[in-house]
């Protein structure tokens, strides 16, 4: 064996390995209700420095991204949507993850505070802390209400946006936060009741587990009508109008008749059509959160013509 | 004995995907504060450092 051959069983990541760490699919829909956060924000901030720091606020959440799957590398080993992610296929060391991650987070809280102000850079520095600290590390595998918490870490990039503009916290950024955070249970509920996942041999709760399918409809039902709550009153602020609100309506009457349907469902039923109701629920759902963002933007595009808000 | 160095080993090619990409990322960054720079010093005709500098464009148009 010569010197060459050591080397070369050294596997090198590539620079896809280590972007793969940051979570690029999250990351698009941090961009997308950070950039309607930023937008619809009232004033209005400099193109250029609007596009830094929707950046930054994607690297602080490719950041947590790292830092998570630094932590869950034990459990992305064993399951199956999960194992090939660049940590439980060897191709980057945990200590690689942890280090990008850390690096990531310094930079991107300090380059949002510098390029707009220190609320958007704490609120950026806050959702990373309870993304991997209260969800990643402590709630994510100890209670089956583990969606509601990572839910709301996903919910703070409109919030951010919104103060990288106007340097505070309005109900108005309050309610975007709610819209993301009430969705995200009855979106994830209802692809936990059709996938089959391997999250209980990894050791995390899932609702459908640890209490049952029944209970997991009941809370479907329950988040989507305070979801609706959410929708139709962000609909009356400021940054709401007819537009939106209409189109709320209908959305959120067509997402309850969905709930109402798989709350009515026994799981005999649901096997005999192979889950359909909660499969075109959990699709609905994606077109759900991205139309509520749109109308806003549609909204705050239409102002210019008289014709927007209220 | 005689260990040969070639000028290409397996570990450049290899390692050659992430160095791009990190010099690119570097450039990048290079251009964002360049470019936060231009966007913030001086030149918004709203803010204090701004106003003499809008009112002299001002003056140079008449």
């Amino acid at each position: 064996m010569t010197d060459t051959t050591i080397l070369d069983q050294d596997r090198d990541a590539g620079f896809g390995d280590y972007f793969a760490l940051l979570k690029p699919r999250v990351m698009s829909l941090v961009v997308f209700t950070a950039l309607v956060g930023l937008l619809v924000a009232p004033g209005g901030i400099n193109p250029f420095v609007g596009l830094c720091a929707i950046l930054f606020i994607a690297v602080g959440g490719g950041a947590s991204g790292a830092l998570n799957m630094w932590w869950d590398a034990d459990i992305d080993a064993r399951m199956k949507r999960t194992v090939k992610r660049p940590i439980p296929a060897g191709k980057v060391e945990p200590g690689e993850a942890l280090g990008l991650g850390i690096a990531l987070t310094g930079f991107s809280v300090i380059m949002l505070f510098l390029a707009t102000n220190w609320v958007a850079g704490a609120l950026l520095a806050f959702t990373i802390f309870f993304y991997v600290v209260i969800y990643t590390m402590w709630l994510k595998r100890w209670t089956p209400q583990n969606i509601v918490i990572g839910g709301a870490a996903g919910a703070f990039p409109p919030m951010i946006g919104w103060a990288a503009v106007t340097g505070d916290i309005a109900i108005e950024s309050v309610l975007m936060f709610a819209l993301t955070f009430a969705w995200t249970p009855p979106h994830f509920w209802s692809l936990a009741l059709f996938v089959k996942s391997d999250y209980k041999d990894a050791g995390v709760p899932m609702l459908t587990v640890t209490h049952g399918r029944r209970v997991t409809r009941n809370h479907i039902l329950g988040y989507t009508v305070a979801l609706a709550a959410v929708a139709l009153g962000l609909g009356l602020t400021s940054i709401g109008g007819p537009a939106y609100l209409a189109v709320a309506v209908v959305m959120n009457l067509w997402f309850i008749k969905g709930a109402v349907e798989i709350w009515r469902r026994t799981d005999a039923d649901s096997e005999a059509d192979s889950h359909l109701a909660e499969r075109k629920f959990f699709k609905f759902s994606l077109l759900y959160l991205f139309v509520h963002f749109g109308m806003l933007l549609v909204e705050r595009s239409l102002i210019p013509f008289g014709l927007g808000g209220w | 004995m005689a260990t040969e160095i070639r000028a290409t080993h397996a570990l450049h090619t290899r390692r050659l995907s992430r160095n791009i990409g990190l010099g690119v990322v570097l450039i990048l960054f290079v251009g964002l504060v360049y470019g936060l720079t231009i966007a913030k010093v001086g030149t918004d005709p709203t803010d204090e450092l701004g106003a003499p500098w809008a009112a002299g464009q001002e003056r140079a148009a008449q």
